[in-house]
């Protein structure tokens, strides 16, 4: 064992003096290859946290969600629908949501109005009162006691006094929020009552929603019922598309270092075939050799995985995916401050290592086996 | 014998990268405690996050607040990327990030059972 140890030791040592003749191109190689890898990886950490985060917080969704429907459009349902929904077996706790956006020309930003319910958020503003995310607090500069000033689609001014602003923990659900009483809400957006944006409700038995949600469909046809499985799905199906069209815009990228890599990894310059050839007449066997090149491919995309997926970790665990920013962001005006809870998947970093290592060392050892078994003069000559 | 002394005194490059590996092996490691302790720590931030999302009864994440669509991904109708007028392409940045989902589009959003195409 000890022997077999410091012979692989020896191989080493030839490794890296046999990297550090070629030291600008194999450093070239580490980055592009670290860069590549730690792409990769914050991609897959960013979706992977983004996706146990939505299961987690969103499984607080409304139950079941029924959303009235003219020419294709969501438009707003009215109330006589609370008691239809209310008289269906296994249904209970039917009641509208109010909620609808508001373009704010004063920072260009969109909010999310919202009326809570008081029965479930204590906090619930009074009329003349508002609660605001964090987001919606930075952007106006406002702080608690002072006056939220908004120009309403009426282009009527509304005072409205910060009661509360959501805490910034929150800020991934509540940023663009703007909470005001019922009758604030109506007045701002010229509602009469009797209608809301949606219902919601829930269902006596979990095991019966997507029976209940058929009913729905059936008693009221130009409606869409969106359950609480549908949201988690969606944001599940969202993340993975989201990873997919990143990896394709990524696509290019990776082709060309894959292109570099194999070009690097398997053809055998003159100066390499010499060396082996070299090697041979000292005496080297074949298998000695391929344990070097082994060595050699180890040494780079080992390290180049290790450093790329390490930075990756750092960048979107305790940097919040910063970089990516740029990206998520587009022309919001508001988005969120958020800390990711560090979720690791050990398969997909299992995969990330093998398909990144494996077919790098791979590459690496067809042209040396095929130089290391012809024979040494041939391939110095 | 100089010339010993000096061998001896230089360190041997394949117990560098040894110790560079020993070291890659532990940041992978870090990573890994990190991510269990930490997430340990975050599950009471998530519970309170989960318990205002259903105080609030709220539906989305607030990842995207520059179109409607976008803002709730799962509430969206049909035609919300299409806002202007049936021709109008998606012109917000997200909108080439994110998608409904095929189901949704198709009319068959309905807790994993497929609904008839709706007119």
């Amino acid at each position: 064992m000890t022997i077999w140890f410091e012979k692989q030791k020896y191989l080493l040592d030839y490794t890296v003096s046999s990297l550090m003749r070629r030291l600008a191109k194999n450093i070239g190689l580490l980055m592009v290859y670290a860069l590549i890898v730690f792409i990769l990886a914050t991609v897959m950490l960013f979706t992977h946290a983004l996706r146990q985060e939505a299961a987690v917080v969103l499984d607080g969704a409304p139950e079941v969600t029924v959303q009235h429907i003219t020419m294709g459009r969501h438009d707003v349902i009215p109330a006589a629908h609370i008691d239809k929904l209310s008289n269906m077996r296994g249904v209970r706790n039917v009641h509208g949501r109010l909620w609808g956006y508001f373009y704010d020309t004063a920072n260009r930003a969109n909010y999310t109005l919202m009326v809570p319910s008081s029965d479930r958020y204590g906090q619930s503003p009074a009329q003349g009162e508002v609660v605001v995310g964090a987001g919606v607090a930075r952007s106006r500069n406002v702080q608690v006691g002072q006056y939220l000033f908004l120009l309403s689609p009426r282009a009527k001014l509304f005072k409205l006094k910060l009661k509360e602003i959501l805490h910034t923990d929150s800020e991934i659900v509540t940023t663009d929020l703007v909470l005001v009483s019922e009758p604030d809400f109506r007045t701002f957006f010229g509602l009469p009552e009797g209608i809301y944006t949606d219902l919601v409700l829930t269902v006596r038995n979990p095991k019966e929603v997507a029976k209940v949600a058929e009913k729905i469909s059936a008693i009221l046809p130009d409606s869409r019922v969106i359950t609480r499985n549908d949201i988690l799905r969606t944001y599940d199906s969202v993340f993975d598309w989201r990873e997919g069209i990143l990896l394709a815009l990524l696509a290019g990228a990776i082709l060309a270092f894959v292109i570099f890599a194999w070009e690097k990894a398997s053809g055998l310059g003159a100066q390499e075939r010499r060396e082996i050839g070299i090697l041979k007449a000292i005496g080297w066997e074949t298998s000695d050799v391929i344990k070097m090149k082994v060595w050699e491919g180890g040494v780079i995309s080992f390290g180049a995985f290790t450093l790329g997926y390490v930075l990756a970790y750092v960048h979107v665990f305790y940097f919040s995916a910063g970089l990516l920013e740029p990206v998520l962001k587009g022309w919001a005006v508001l988005y969120p401050r958020f800390e990711l809870s560090p979720q690791v998947d050990g398969f997909q970093v299992a995969a990330l290592l093998f398909f990144t290592v494996v077919p790098y060392i791979a590459a690496t050892l067809v042209p040396i086996w095929r130089a290391a078994i012809t024979d040494p003069d041939a391939v110095m000559r | 014998m100089r010339r010993d002394r000096s061998s001896k005194n230089r360190v041997r490059k394949a117990n560098v990268v040894l110790i560079l590996y020993g070291m890659g092996m532990a940041a992978l490691v870090w990573t890994w405690s990190d991510a269990l302790i930490r997430g340990i720590g975050a599950q009471t931030d998530l519970r309170v996050r989960a318990d205002l999302v259903h105080q609030l009864e709220l539906t989305d994440l607030t990842l995207f607040t520059e179109a409607r669509y976008t803002r709730h991904l799962s509430q969206a109708d049909l035609h919300s990327a299409f806002q202007d007028h049936p021709m109008a392409l998606d012109h917000f940045p997200s909108g080439s990030l994110v998608m409904t989902q095929r189901g949704h589009l198709r009319g068959g959003f309905r807790d994993g059972a497929e609904q008839k195409e709706q007119p």
